[in-house]
C-alpha cells in the first residue's frame, strides 16, 4: 500500500518535503494555515501569487494541498505515528471550518519560526512591531507600517526588513544591530571555507545592504533600542550604546521622533507542534538525526523548528525529511545532505555573530510589562519569583523554582497568545519550558463539538 | 511609477466597515493591512484599557484581535477582508471574565 505521508507547513522547507516524498512514491497531504503556499520567505501580494503561481503545488492523485488548514493538536499514540487533527475553512479564524482526523505513515513538521522580542519599556505600544509583522505587511500587502520607523535589533533579519520598508515608501532613519562590530565580524569571518555553500545566502545579504547604501540608511552595532515612549502610540524611540554583554552605557541615550519601531533579537522556533507530538527539543529547537527523524518514530522534522539558517538550508533539510519519509533510501542523499550541513554550520555562525547578551534584563524596570497579553510587568514577576525561592535553611541551594506557581500567581504566559511571546523572556526569567500547550493553537468549542469530516482514503 | 504598481492599481477594491467607518482596500489584503494603511494603529484594548493593534503581524501574539460578522477573536493580521465585511472592535477590559482561548 502506498505511504501516506503529511507535510505541516509549506514554507521552504515543506514544500521540498512534500516534493521529495512524493519523489520516494508516497501520497502526500500538504497543510499550512495560510491560504498561499511559500511561508513568511515566499510571501507575496495576492495579485502576484495569481499572476505568476510561484509554488503550484502539483495537485494530483499523490499530493493533496490544503491551504487555511490550522492544525489544532496531534494525537499521541502508543505505537505508530501521531495523528493529526484539523480544521479548515476559507476564513482564517471563521466560524464555519470543519474538523478532519488523519492517520499518516509518517509525519513531516516544518511549522517554521517567528520574531523573538525581548521586552523593553513601552514595547506594548502601538506602532511598536516584530520585524517580521513590518516585512509581512509590505511584502504580503505593500503596506508601511509606519512614515518614519527604526528597524532594531539582532541578525541578518533586520536587512531584508528594511530594504523591504523602504521599497513600500517608508523612510527608514536607522537600523541597529545590538551586537558590537567584534562579535558581528568574529562571527561572519571565522572558519571562511564553510560560508562557500551559502554564497547565495552571502549574496542575498549584500543585496539588502546596499539597498540600504542607496537609501542612505545608516547601519550601527552596539546600539539598542531600550525603550518606547508615546502617548497611546510610539512617538519616540530610547537608543544606546551597548557593551558586548548588551548592557547600557551610561550617557550614550539618545531620542528619535519615530512613528514605527520594528524589532527582532532572533526567532523562536514554533514548537508547539513537535512537543504535543512529543519530540525531544534542546536549547530551543527539535533534535533530529542525520535523516531528519526526531526521537518519535514517523515523526520528522525539517527547517527553523531544527534551528535558524534560512531558505537554502531548510529547503535542503525538507528534501532529506521528505525522501525518507516518504519511504526513500536513505543512501541516494549524500549531496544533499552536503548542503544540510553546511546550512547547520551557517546557523551556528549566526547564533555566534548575533548572540543575545545576557544583561539585557538591565533594560527592564519594575513596571515594564514582560506578558503582554496579561501585562505582568516585571515588579511582579519578580516579586512572584523571589517568594517562591526563599530558601528552606541558612547554606541550602534555594530550592527548583516553582515556575508554575509563579505562572498561577501573576497569570504571566496565560493569555490568549499562550506565551508564544513572552515565553522564552519568561523562560529567561523564571527558567522554565514555555512550549507545554494542551491544545497546539484555540479552536472553537462548537467546531470541537462537531464529528470529523469522514476520511476519504487509506 | 513601476510596472508591478500599474499593475497592482488594477487589482479590485475591497469595502468593509470598522466600528461603523468605511475603509477600502484592495482585495486579498488583510483587515489589518486595510486599518493600518488607513492610518490605524491602536484598535483592541488590554484588560488595562491599554490600546494594542498588530505586533507579529503573522497570527501568533493575538494582539489585533477583532470580530468580524459577529464572529469574535479574528486575527485582523491573518483574515482577508471580504467585500461588505462588518468589523467590530474588541476590548478585554470590558469583560475580563469572559476569557479568549
Amino acid at each position: 500500500m502506498t505511504r501516506h505521508v503529511v507535510v505541516i507547513g509549506a514554507g521552504p522547507a515543506g514544500l521540498a518535503a512534500a516534493t521529495a516524498a512524493v519523489r520516494a512514491g508516497a501520497r502526500v497531504t500538504l497543510i499550512d494555515a495560510a491560504d498561499q503556499a511559500g511561508g513568511q520567505y515566499h510571501r507575496m501580494p495576492t495579485d502576484t501569487y495569481e499572476a505568476k503561481r510561484p509554488f503550484r503545488i502539483r495537485e494530483s492523485e499523490r499530493c493533496d494541498w490544503w491551504p487555511g488548514a490550522a492544525v489544532w493538536s496531534l494525537e499521541r499514540r502508543d505505537s505508530g505515528t501521531p495523528r493529526v487533527h484539523v480544521v479548515r475553512g476559507s476564513d482564517a479564524d471563521g466560524d464555519q471550518r470543519r474538523r478532519y482526523v488523519l492517520r499518516p505513515d509518517a509525519l513531516v513538521l516544518a511549522p517554521g519560526a517567528h520574531d523573538r522580542v525581548l521586552p523593553f519599556p513601552g514595547w506594548e505600544l502601538p506602532g511598536v512591531v516584530t520585524a517580521g509583522a513590518a516585512q509581512a505587511l509590505a511584502k504580503g500587502e505593500r503596506v508601511a507600517v509606519g512614515g518614519r520607523a527604526l528597524v532594531a535589533g539582532t541578525g541578518p533579519f533586520l536587512l531584508p526588513v528594511a530594504a523591504s520598508l523602504l521599497d513600500v515608501g517608508a523612510h527608514v532613519i536607522e537600523v541597529l544591530e545590538a551586537s558590537t562590530t567584534g562579535a558581528v565580524l568574529r562571527g561572519w569571518t571565522h572558519r571562511p571555507w564553510e560560508l562557500a555553500g551559502q554564497a547565495g545566502k552571502a549574496a542575498e545579504l549584500a543585496a539588502y545592504a546596499a539597498r540600504l547604501a542607496r537609501g542612505h540608511v545608516p547601519y550601527r552595532t552596539g546600539r539598542a533600542v531600550i525603550e518606547a515612549r508615546g502617548d497611546g502610540r510610539i512617538e519616540e524611540a530610547v537608543t544606546a550604546r551597548l557593551r558586548a554583554d548588551w548592557s547600557v552605557v551610561p550617557g550614550s541615550e539618545r531620542t528619535s521622533a519615530v512613528d514605527a519601531l520594528c524589532v527582532t533579537h532572533g526567532f523562536t522556533a514554533r514548537l508547539e507542534l513537535p512537543v504535543a507530538a512529543g519530540c525531544a527539543v534542546l536549547g530551543g529547537f527539535v533534535m533530529v538525526d542525520g535523516d531528519q527523524a526526531t526521537s518519535v518514530p514517523g515523526v520528522y522534522a525539517a527547517g527553523e523548528v531544527t534551528g535558524i539558517a534560512g531558505a537554502p538550508a531548510a529547503r535542503a533539510e525538507g528534501v532529506v525529511a521528505g525522501w525518507v519519509a516518504g519511504g526513500g533510501s536513505p543512501e541516494r542523499l549524500r549531496a544533499i545532505r552536503r548542503r544540510r550541513d553546511e546550512g547547520r554550520a551557517f546557523a551556528v555562525r549566526l547564533a555566534t555573530a548575533h548572540p543575545i547578551g545576557r544583561r539585557w534584563t538591565e533594560w527592564l524596570r519594575p513596571d515594564t510589562i514582560v506578558c503582554r497579553c496579561e501585562e505582568t510587568d516585571y515588579g511582579t514577576l519578580r516579586q512572584a519569583a523571589h517568594a517562591q525561592a526563599t530558601p528552606l535553611r541558612e547554606g541550602a541551594r534555594a530550592p527548583g523554582l516553582d515556575a508554575r506557581a509563579v505562572r498561577l500567581g501573576t497569570r504571566a504566559g496565560l493569555g490568549p497568545c499562550q506565551a508564544r511571546i513572552c515565553g522564552p523572556a519568561l523562560a529567561e526569567l523564571l527558567d522554565t519550558n514555555p512550549h507545554h500547550r494542551p491544545v497546539a493553537w484555540p479552536i472553537r468549542l462548537g467546531e470541537l463539538a462537531n464529528p470529523p469530516e469522514k476520511e476519504q482514503t487509506t | 511609477m513601476t510596472r508591478s504598481r500599474r499593475a497592482y492599481e488594477a487589482v479590485p477594491m475591497t469595502r468593509i466597515t470598522v466600528d461603523g467607518e468605511p475603509l477600502t482596500g484592495r482585495a486579498g489584503q488583510t483587515i489589518a493591512g486595510i486599518l493600518i494603511a488607513a492610518g490605524h494603529r491602536p484598535w483592541r484594548r488590554a484588560p488595562s484599557g491599554a490600546p494594542r493593534g498588530v505586533f507579529c503581524g503573522i497570527g501568533v501574539c493575538f494582539d489585533c484581535l477583532v470580530t468580524v460578522d459577529g464572529v469574535r477573536d479574528v486575527r485582523a493580521c491573518l483574515r482577508r477582508a471580504r467585500d461588505g465585511d462588518v468589523v467590530t472592535t474588541q476590548s478585554r477590559a470590558e469583560d475580563t471574565a469572559e476569557e479568549t482561548p
